[in-house]
């Protein structure tokens, strides 16, 4: 049982770490540069941060940062021009939803539509466990529990044991 | 109940299948527009063929058109252009052209070159209409109702299918609703 216990801790600390570096989409490679002037380096850091959060909507999977298309090109600036005017994160991320929706999220928002994003995983690993545990408790009752043999069965057992004795 | 166990994988396998094979054929560069239903952001530009003239959303048609996002760079707004040339000239819908990042120069030569299907086209050199149409690369074509609410998105190039299946019955479909 202990087994058991450990073997599930590491699945489950495989799955978070999975799960973490699935959150973490900054990783990708910077391909653009831009010559944006920030008042403070903490505009600089959330102008950052924003452009490597949302995903470029021409490419298939790249983020602002990452892009040199068009469209990408023009988000960053105007990103920059939001964060100079003193706009929140939660207004400039309105601004990018009401133009190209749940699509330009890496992290998308938590609606009913994205419910299945969020926690499918979650759920195809419950479902995996569940049957896991299963198979292990139906192997562990058809091994572990000792079989009595009532007098018949005791007696057949005997004649067939002696079946195979006489072949030989 | 362990009958219908004994079909979960069959079951769970179909499911799969019918999924898969419908993903087949989903295009994953059509992004579903929020912007369907939304009246047309606001906007003072120049356009290609008026010169100074700054014109905003209350000298667009007040009846149903299609706006048509272009650019003298993009291949697929040429090839698509016979058909919106032939649609104008079959009076269908006025069309109202969007130049996307583009020079005005280029623009104007490209219309000379090629015939212009628009009444006018807003000229959009820093892209920020383009932003707000939630446009993410030309070409792209918008069917706009009579009080100036955007009713359907076509994204990429019109062929004639396209053209036959999807733009006409939108335009159909708002044409019979404001009975224009």
């Amino acid at each position: 049982m202990r087994r058991f216990f450990k073997q599930g801790f590491f699945v489950l600390a495989l799955f978070c770490a999975v799960l973490g570096a699935q959150l973490n989409p900054s990783n990708t490679a910077l391909a653009a540069v831009d010559t944006f002037e920030f008042a403070t380096p903490e505009q600089q850091q959330r102008f950052r941060r924003m452009s490597d959060e949302f995903r470029c909507p021409m490419c298939q999977n790249t983020n602002l940062t990452g892009s040199n298309g068009g469209v990408a090109e023009d988000l960053r600036r105007e990103i920059y021009l939001m964060i100079i005017d003193g706009k929140t994160d939660d207004e400039i991320e309105q601004f990018m939803f009401e133009r190209y929706g749940d699509f330009v999220f890496y992290r998308p928002r938590l609606t009913i539509e994205t419910i299945l994003l969020w926690f499918g995983p979650l759920l195809f690993f419950i479902m995996g466990a569940w049957i896991v545990m299963g198979i292990v408790r139906r192997a562990k009752a058809s091994s572990s529990e000792p079989v009595e043999l009532n007098e018949v069965e005791q007696e057949r057992l005997r004649n067939l044991l002696d079946t195979v004795k006489d072949r030989d | 109940m362990s009958r219908l166990k004994l079909f979960a994988p069959v079951i769970g396998f179909l499911v799969l299948a019918v999924m898969l094979w419908r993903g087949l054929y989903l295009d994953p560069r059509t992004l579903p527009s929020v912007l369907i239903d939304k009246p047309l952001p606001d906007f003072e530009l120049q356009t290609v063929e008026l010169g100074d003239q700054i014109i905003g959303k209350a000298d667009l048609p007040d009846e149903p058109f299609l706006l048509n996002v272009w650019g003298s760079y993009c291949l697929p707004c040429l090839q698509e252009n016979p058909i919106l040339m032939a649609a104008a000239e079959q009076d269908v819908v006025p069309i109202v052209g969007v130049n996307y990042k583009d020079k005005l120069n280029l623009a104007q030569l490209w219309l000379e070159d090629n015939g212009s299907p628009f009444e006018f086209s807003i000229l959009d050199e820093s892209g920020r209409l383009g932003i707000d149409l939630g446009v993410y690369g030309a070409p792209e074509t918008f069917v706009i109702d009579g009080n100036g609410v955007i009713r359907y998105k076509h994204i990429g190039v019109i062929d004639y299918e396209a053209w036959e299946d999807e733009i006409m019955p939108a335009i159909a479909a708002v044409k019979a609703e404001t009975g224009q």
